[in-house]
């Protein structure tokens, strides 16, 4: 048998076979699986639901805390870059002002200036003067740029409009990349020229380093063209071309979250950068601000997974349990049931053999006078008395009356209530008293029969009368049953609690397993053998009860069968035969 | 002398028949279909037993039996039951009765039983009257009382 079948309960292929159309009622099955649904869908379904909701509303928390730290971190920086940037701007705007036009034409003393940009704000590479038609006058720098002609380029003809000019990131005539901050000044003369500086981008890249740190996260500036003016540490080179999509415009500092082309969502803020081409760019991988957040689910996750496994244990043992208990219960009630049906039937039975009895003895009675003169005339009249034939007519009407008269006296026994006498009887004795009554039948009949008493078997307290009827009927049926030869064991034991078992063990034809249940009724004859058992086992079915006992068939076709009484050692009245009287 | 018999029974059938084979067979037979005439015969005649039936309409056996040996308790009686309640014949015997019958029943038995019925009252009314006379003999002025 598999694991799964002793597990299975006994209800699980139970089927009510008389329950009729009330049967649903006791499909245990359907029981059990009701109850454990309902029950497991009332623990779960709320618990479930509580769960995710709240992981919901954690992640939805979690996301607008990256949005806030993360817009936080790209203002800060868009303020450091624009102070930069400023700051670069105001010392060119000082310089300017500072300085004679002839004075930063002088090369030495521009080179003293720039040195001192250098020194006090750093990121200065090189600084040059260009007049108004683009012509560079005077430059201090590592690299030959003297009388180079800006005329003609955009950056130019763009300041002449607004007075201040920040370039894009551009590699230029010297490969490298920088960018450019030029600023106009305006000659007492009215004529005007540029004074522009460049500025290594290093410096700029160093405000954002911070954000760099971690491996996963990226920060870059791109133009509004989506040219890296930075190098990106995911998203391409400095001056190539970036590989997202460039955000739209924002005044203030923004955090998006776009799907990479790997399909990965990202995290980006941003911020334009005002008065330049700039974007401040921040880039990290949204699995990588919600790792903690994963950790810390997948945890709560197999705290969940064990608890509705135990929840689902307990709701199937529980369950299981009750509804096995409902099942047995149920059992009992079945068989009281047929406890209860039985007696009644006994009872019934009883009360039309006292009517029937009652009924037929009145006109026998009648018969048996009428019958009775007719022989007292013959046999004191002249007339008739020397007529055998009509003499033995006459005898046989009255033996015929007094056969009908023992039925009727044995169906009313059947039916009666005796006064039963209590007083304390020894089994053993009991037995071998109703064998001797017997005499030497069971010797003719080649039947060997063995009493076999455990020991210490008290004395009981029942009536004699009965018990001997009860035991020659058991003996007359057994004889019956055997024909000529066999074995009759007879035990006497007395188990846990006080009652007496006394069994009857036959080895003869036995009982079919349908007629079983029928063996007790009065008048029974099986078809399938010739058993036929007349009152004699309804009557002892009768007495037992009456003495407060119980008696049980067992059988088997062609081995035999048992008989079982158990008695109550102590007397306690007779056994309920379901009789309203 | 014949013994008296007084039959109280229903059916009016076996009345009939037991009467007839109880003449046959010697006996002083009267007949009662009910307790009510049963009482009536019981009051106007001297029966030595009165065989009567426990079941009958109107006043059945035992109240009867209470009469008769109200009236008449020298009188014995023989029950007849033709049913289940052997209860009520043995309720009988208790309230003196000689003794019960199951019907149907073999002649030969009620025969026997009535003769030792008779055997009884007999042997009763002996003791009386020797009693009787022993009190007048020791106090002759008791036949006043």
């Amino acid at each position: 048998m598999s694991i799964l079948g002793k597990l299975k309960p006994k209800f699980w292929d139970y089927e009510d076979v008389a329950a009729g159309p009330y049967k649903y009622l006791f499909n245990f099955r359907r029981i059990w699986r009701s109850a454990f649904l309902f029950t497991a869908g009332v623990s779960l379904i709320p618990l479930i639901l509580m769960i995710f909701a709240d992981y919901k509303i954690t992640q939805d928390a979690i996301e607008s805390e990256i949005v806030l730290r993360t817009s936080g971190l790209v203002s800060n920086i868009r303020k450091n870059i624009v102070f930069f940037l400023n700051e670069r701007k105001s010392a060119l705007d000082f310089v300017g002002r500072d300085n004679s036009f002839e004075e930063l034409n002088d090369p030495s003393r521009l080179a003293v200036i720039l040195e001192n940009l250098k020194k006090g704000f750093g990121g200065f590479s090189d600084l040059g003067i260009i007049d108004s038609f683009g012509l560079q006058r005077t430059y201090v720098g590592p690299y030959k740029l003297e009388r180079r002609n800006y005329g003609d380029q955009t950056w130019f003809k763009k300041i002449r409009d607004r007075g201040v000019y920040i370039s894009d990131v551009f590699m230029g005539f010297r490969q490298v990349p920088h960018l450019v901050v030029a600023v106009m000044h305006e000659l007492p003369d009215g004529t005007l020229y540029v004074l522009r500086g460049t500025i290594d981008i290093d410096r700029l890249k160093e405000l954002f380093s911070e954000l760099k740190k971690n491996r996963s996260s990226d920060a870059f500036i791109i133009n509004r063209n989506g040219i890296l003016q930075t190098s990106s540490s995911h998203h391409g080179k400095a001056l190539e071309k970036i590989s997202l999509p460039v955000p739209g415009y924002s005044p203030k500092t923004e955090v998006i979250e776009i799907e990479a082309p790997g399909g990965e969502p990202l995290i980006i803020g941003y911020a334009y950068i005002p008065d330049t081409q700039f974007i401040l760019m921040f880039v990290k991988q949204k699995t990588e601000f919600l790792e903690p957040w994963f950790k810390t689910r997948s945890d709560l996750n197999w705290i969940l997974v064990v608890s509705i496994t135990i929840i689902l244990l307990v709701i199937l043992g529980v369950g299981t349990h009750l509804v096995k208990k409902m099942h047995e219960a149920d059992q009992r009630r079945i068989m009281v049931l047929h406890q209860v049906e039985y007696s009644n039937k006994m009872a019934s039975i009883g009360r039309l053999a006292t009517g029937a009895a009652h009924e037929i003895n009145n006109p026998l009675a009648v018969i048996n006078e009428k019958a009775g003169l007719i022989k007292d005339m013959f046999t004191r009249g002249k007339k008739y008395a020397k007529n055998p034939k009509l003499m033995s007519l006459v005898a046989s009407i009255l033996s015929e009356v007094q056969r009908c008269g023992s039925i009727t006296k044995r169906l009313l026994n059947f039916a009666q209530h005796i006064d039963v006498n209590i007083q304390l009887i020894d089994l053993e004795k009991l037995i071998s008293d109703v064998l001797s009554l017997l005499g030497k039948e069971p010797e003719q009949r080649l039947i060997t029969v063995s009493v076999n008493v455990q020991e210490d078997i008290p004395q009981i307290e029942s009536d004699q009368g009965t018990l001997q009827q009860i035991f020659l009927n058991l003996f007359n049926y057994a004889f019956e049953g055997m024909g000529e030869g066999g074995d009759l064991k007879i035990t006497i034991k007395r188990p846990e609690g006080e009652l007496v078992l006394i069994t009857f063990t036959d080895n003869g034809h036995g009982i079919p397993r349908q007629d079983l249940d029928r063996i007790f009724d009065p008048f029974f004859s099986s078809k399938a053998k010739k058993i036929r058992t007349g009152l004699g086992l309804s009557i002892t079915y009768v007495l037992v009860l009456e003495l407060g006992g119980q008696i049980k068939v067992e059988s088997e076709l062609g081995k035999g069968t048992s008989f079982i009484i158990a008695l109550p050692i102590n007397f306690e009245g007779p056994k309920n035969r379901g009789e309203t009287s | 002398m014949k013994i008296r018999v007084l039959i109280v029974d229903d059916e009016e059938a076996f009345v009939q028949s037991l009467s007839e084979r109880l003449m046959i067979r010697d006996f002083h037979v009267t007949t009662s279909l009910n307790g009510e005439d049963a009482i009536r015969n019981v009051k106007g005649y001297n029966f030595d037993v009165v065989i009567l039936d426990v079941r009958m309409p109107g006043m059945d056996g035992v109240e009867v039996l209470k009469e008769i040996k109200k009236i008449k308790p020298l009188s014995e009686v023989i029950m007849l039951t033709g049913q289940a309640t052997v209860e009520s014949a043995i309720e009988g015997m208790k309230l003196g009765a000689y003794d019960f019958l199951m019907k149907p029943c073999e002649t030969e038995d009620l025969v026997t039983k009535i003769n030792k019925a008779y055997e009884k009252k007999s042997e009763h009314e002996t003791r009386i009257r020797e009693a009787k006379v022993n009190e007048i003999l020791t106090s002759p002025r008791s036949v006043l009382e």
